[in-house]
């Protein structure tokens, strides 16, 4: 079996940084707030929310139709258009464009895709210097990280972090944590890089079949520079990011940024049709498990994802833990129901880093019941004989307990004896989680039961 | 908000016509750790004219191995359960997690018709009260406390007990706080996060250790700060929770069941 990557732990550590904890909590709360303040302003959100589930659904149930469609379509207006069954031949291709167009610096902006396929260090082996132009994910590269969130990928650092790791790349001030300075520094530090790259990568939000155009997404203006500067640009896009018509992309545009940031939309919304004058266009079209999803009875409605990272935003367990807790390439809840389709064995701890407070389902924009998939997830991995060797245990004696009620009783009764007369050295040991942070609830000295059969006329029902 | 009104003859003779047989659904750990709670539903679902019986032979709803992802381990929990409740149209208990199971889960047994029933007629207090009885006033109450009032999360988004705060946009509501102004003396308390998570979520609480003591903490200070003195929920697992935090830190709050408000005690 793969060492499963175990969140709990990760986010311990996190949680023990305390500062780190405390400001990542507050910041991403912000987002969550923000995002409410937003959605009030938009009276017709439900509906929207309910015609955005719809279209997806739609879009969805048609792919194979819709694909063709933009394939077309993109085909017309001289986009090269590539099929990628795997992350594999997704790299493999990006790798041979490239080297037929002799590139030797690439820049890109955020695409969760590309981390899905471990694009960068792909092409990084074959010789080719890639950089990241959004600035949380230039942060997060050059710390040699995963992106902890979706939208902000590096949310989870101090600005004196980020000070830190300027000073040692860039050699700027370790001891000026001023965002406008760390930010201006990347920015002189980025701009010969845009110049000069030989190509630029994008992924996209959504792409439209009747149109053969795609949109992307970005509040920094890097993508656009990425792809409007060096004379080759390659978009990678999940099958799932099709849309039918570009007017359903009015549903989608005003959900977004609410969604994610709480703004009414993101700085720039980019429509890309056809290559520009003097450029080339390529478009790479990604499975990578999509159509295994797809076929899938409860997890089908993940692929309706645009990314907003609401759900992370109001998680509990991700604000607390942080988004390298879960060791992936999604994190939040949206992680906890997507990893494990890529690799179960890996990710089998992800479904229980979650209290199950179902917040991430209503604030979804496109509905995906995520609180639900997390629970049909813990079957998943309980069915597939995964789960860790205590739980496994603890539940079936648990559930061999509660089916006898004698039985029950009699665990009942040690309980109470237990917990009213064990020492207090002996009750809070390194094998009570609970006794860690917490008291243990105090013995009663009689349950329910007992009482009842003391004052109530008895009703032997069964 | 004290109310001085006290409910007519009429209006009480029609709450007692109303009353109906139910069984009474004690959940595993109140049953254990909190019969006071047990005691205070039984209680009041009496004084308001119901025909209460308890089944003996009662454990547990399934939920702790359902949870886990065991359905396996829960078949036999849940067919007791229908065993023990195939009697009664109506099933109330006091905790909006396990009915939410019972409810909305629930499907380690085969789907029979008695099972059916049995999912069906699963009634949490809160909305047994609010929605089925429509109680009006509990004279017998008063609460004269700041009372900061913990809807779980089962309850708000599993039950429809409140509108979420996620739903920003629709009307607002709340059957339990409706419940609890209806108690002479309760002074509701708003806090930061009004339906965040506790970090109870069954076996959460110790596989993840390090966050749901977090959030726990968390939930217990945003009380704390604002000068809560009781913690009202209708779920008793979450204050189990909070109150293994009160505990430890010895902070001067205390958890209350809603029941023993509306009861008015015991506590």
């Amino acid at each position: 079996m793969t060492q499963a990557v175990n969140p709990e732990e990760l986010a311990e550590r996190f949680i023990g940084l305390e500062q780190h904890e405390a400001t990542h909590d507050r910041l991403v709360w912000g987002m969550r707030q923000n995002r409410d303040k937003s959605v009030a302003g938009v009276p017709e959100w439900e509906h929207l929310r309910e015609l955005a589930s719809q279209i997806k659904e739609h879009t969805l149930t048609h792919l194979d139709h819709y694909l063709e469609q933009f394939e077309q379509n993109a085909t017309k207006l001289g986009t090269h258009v590539h099929w990628a069954l795997d992350a594999e031949e997704h790299n493999s291709i990006v790798y041979s464009i490239l080297r037929d167009h002799g590139v030797k610096s690439l820049i890109k902006s955020k695409s969760m895709l590309q981390e899905e396929c471990a694009m960068t260090p792909y092409l990084q082996r074959r010789g080719i210097d890639v950089t990241e132009s959004d600035l949380g994910e230039r942060i997060q590269q050059l710390s040699k990280e995963p992106p902890s969130h979706i939208v902000v990928p590096a949310i989870h650092k101090l600005r004196s972090d980020v000070a830190e790791l300027f000073a040692r790349n860039l050699g700027t001030d370790p001891g000026n944590s001023d965002p406008h300075y760390l930010t201006e520094a990347m920015r002189q530090n980025a701009r010969p890089r845009f110049m000069s790259a030989d190509a630029g990568m994008t992924g996209a939000n959504f792409a439209v079949a009747e149109t053969g155009g795609f949109v992307v997404c970005t509040n920094e203006g890097n993508a656009d520079i990425g792809a409007c500067v060096p004379p080759l640009h390659i978009a990678s896009i999940g099958i799932e990011k099709l849309i039918p018509r570009a007017r359903d992309l009015g549903v989608f545009i005003r959900m977004l940024s609410r969604s994610a940031l709480g703004s009414p939309i993101t700085q720039y919304t980019s429509h890309f049709h056809g290559p520009r004058s003097g450029g080339e266009l390529h478009v790479i079209l990604v499975d990578n498990i999509r159509s295994d999803r797809l076929g899938s009875a409860d997890f089908w409605h993940a692929l309706k994802c645009i990314r907003c990272g609401a759900c992370m935003n109001t998680c509990p367990v991700y604000r607390r833990g942080g988004g390298l807790s879960y060791g992936a390439t999604y994190s939040g809840p949206i992680g906890v129901i997507l990893d494990p389709g890529f690799n179960l064995d890996k990710y089998r701890e992800l479904p229980f880093h979650s209290s199950l407070c179902g917040s991430c389902s209503e604030v979804c924009p496109v509905k995906i019941d995520i609180a639900d998939q997390i629970y049909k997830w813990r079957r998943v991995v309980a069915g597939n004989g995964m789960l860790r060797l205590t739980k496994q245990v603890g539940m079936s004696a648990l559930g061999a307990a509660l089916a006898h009620p004698t039985l029950y009783r009699g665990g009942e009764a040690v309980a109470q004896t237990a917990l009213s007369h064990t020492p207090r050295f002996l009750l809070y040991n390194p094998f009570n989680p609970w006794g860690k942070h917490r008291e243990m609830p105090t013995a009663p000295g009689h349950t329910f039961r007992t009482w009842y059969l003391k004052n109530r006329r008895t009703n032997e029902l069964t | 908000m004290i109310s001085s009104e006290q409910p007519k003859p009429a209006e009480l003779r029609r709450q007692r016509d109303q009353g109906r047989r139910i069984g009474l659904f004690i959940p595993c750990y109140i049953d254990a750790f909190f019969p006071v709670v047990g005691i205070a539903t039984l209680e009041l679902l009496e004084r308001l004219g119901c025909s209460v019986e308890y089944p003996l032979q009662q454990t547990c709803c399934g939920q702790p191995m359902a949870n886990s992802g065991c359905q396996e381990d829960s078949a036999a929990t849940e067919a007791l359960f229908v065993n023990c409740f195939k009697g009664f149209g109506t099933i109330v208990g006091p905790s909006g997690s396990c009915v939410h199971h019972i409810r909305c889960h629930f499907d380690a047994i085969e789907q029979t018709p008695e099972t059916k029933k049995v999912r069906a007629g699963a009634r949490e207090l809160v909305e047994f009260l609010h929605d089925d009885l429509k109680v009006e006033a509990f004279p017998w109450a008063a609460f004269p406390h700041k009372v900061g009032l913990h809807n779980s999360c089962s309850a708000v988004r599993g039950l429809g007990h409140a509108r979420p705060s996620e739903r920003i946009i629709e009307p607002y509501f709340s059957k339990t706080r409706d419940l609890l102004q209806k108690v002479p003396g309760v002074e509701l308390i708003e806090i930061d996060r009004p339906d965040e998570c506790c970090g109870f979520g069954g076996s959460f609480c110790v596989t993840d250790e390090a966050v749901s003591a977090k959030m726990a903490y968390d939930k217990v200070h945003d009380f704390h700060r604002h000068g809560v003195e009781y913690i009202a929920s209708a779920d008793m697992s979450c204050l189990m929770n909070m109150k293994g935090v009160i505990d430890r830190l010895k902070l001067p709050l205390k958890v209350i069941h809603i029941a023993q408000i509306l009861n008015g005690g015991p506590l």
